[in-house]
């Protein structure tokens, strides 16, 4: 267990005991909500898990560095933000997945771009977006956010 | 969420149904990488040990973080409801309006669909444009659990430097929508109407 894990943990079980002493009957279903979010999300990650290790075990460092790495340049960070709108994974998912690609060889630029992408536009959300949100308002959120995505991105490789 | 147009406001029983249909789906996918994984396993045995091992150490780290993560998201639902993020962002403006979007947006939980309806009723209640469009991206992509996890996967330096420059566009992003929209957005389609696409 590292220094960020104790910390989550702590922080959980500190909010629990905040929450049982506020409101009993609260704080039990907020557990119902965690146990089902977790049921939720169970297959989803074990899928991802295994896609991890499929990855590590068969496609080489090489090609990831050439399809997201930096050799790929600007082309790789454009097709990472597409694949980060379209993809419906769940942003928790996301990050260790963003971590087993960084340390095959992606760019830092990529795997920023990608989280960026993923957890501010939905493709697949549009639809529901424009109903609820109007069609300017949206394509303009969802456009906009591309671009920053890409910026947040470029200035993290720089950056860092 | 499926886009057919039959989005509930609440956990309706059609949210119930989407629900359900969306956990066969993660659930067939699944099934389709388990049965992937076998047959590749089978066909090169000589991959077993690097495949098994990477999976593994990611399956524990995970595991070590996500029932923690779980229950905060399940305490922040229950503990800070929809009403009251309304209520918050519904009478502030300017600047602090705009951050007290980010702070807010940073607290509850779930999708971003669910962050549609309490922003189109923060339109109507006349919030600024900026400071709906700041809310929603916070939502998105800052929320704590979320920074938490990226905290644990990618480190301090990443999840810090991502985070401030999120935050700076985000503002930025919100000015600029505004400037564009017009500071009170008037067409909000609002709640679902019959007749209306």
């Amino acid at each position: 267990m590292n220094g960020t894990t104790l910390f989550i943990n702590a922080l959980a079980l500190a909010c629990l005991a905040l929450g049982f002493m506020k409101d009993r009957a609260k704080t039990r279903q907020a557990l119902k909500v965690s146990v089902k979010f977790f049921v939720r999300i169970l297959p989803t990650m074990l899928a991802i898990i295994l896609i991890i290790g499929l990855m590590s075990g068969f496609v080489p460092p090489k090609t990831i560095s050439r399809v997201v790495g930096q050799e790929a340049g600007f082309i790789g960070v454009l097709t990472v933000a597409v694949l980060g709108a379209i993809l419906q994974i769940p942003s928790l998912i996301a990050f260790p997945l963003a971590a087993s690609l960084l340390k095959m060889g992606a760019s830092l630029t990529s795997v920023a771009v990608f989280i960026t992408t993923l957890t501010m536009i939905g493709f697949v959300m549009l639809p529901l977006e424009i109903r609820i949100l109007g069609k300017r308002f949206t394509l303009l959120r969802n456009a906009l956010s591309f671009a920053i995505a890409i910026l947040i991105g470029l200035l993290m490789g720089v950056l860092l | 969420m499926r886009a057919d147009g039959k989005v509930p406001k609440g956990p309706g029983k059609g949210a119930m149904k989407n629900q359900k249909k969306a956990l066969l789906r993660d659930l067939a996918f699944l099934g389709a990488v388990v049965a992937i994984t076998a047959v590749l396993l089978l066909v090169f045995p000589e991959k077993r040990a690097p495949v098994f091992s990477a999976s593994k150490d990611y399956l524990v780290e995970m595991l070590l973080v996500m029932p923690a993560v779980m229950v905060l998201m399940g305490l922040f639902s229950v503990f800070v409801p929809d009403e009251l993020i309304v209520k918050y962002l519904g009478k502030s403006s300017g600047l602090k309006g705009m951050l007290i979007a980010i702070l807010i947006g940073t607290f509850p939980t779930g999708p971003l669909y669910v962050a549609f309806p309490i922003a189109a009723s923060l339109l109507r209640k006349g919030a600024r444009v900026a400071s709906v469009v700041v809310f929603l991206s916070a939502w998105a992509c800052i929320k704590i659990p979320q920074e938490l996890v990226e905290l644990q996967f990618l480190g301090l330096r990443f999840m810090v430097t991502r985070l401030a420059l999120t935050i700076v566009f985000v503002l930025a992003m919100g000015l600029l929508m505004e400037r564009i929209l017009g500071r009170e957005l008037r067409d909000v389609p609002g709640a679902p109407e019959p007749g209306r696409r």
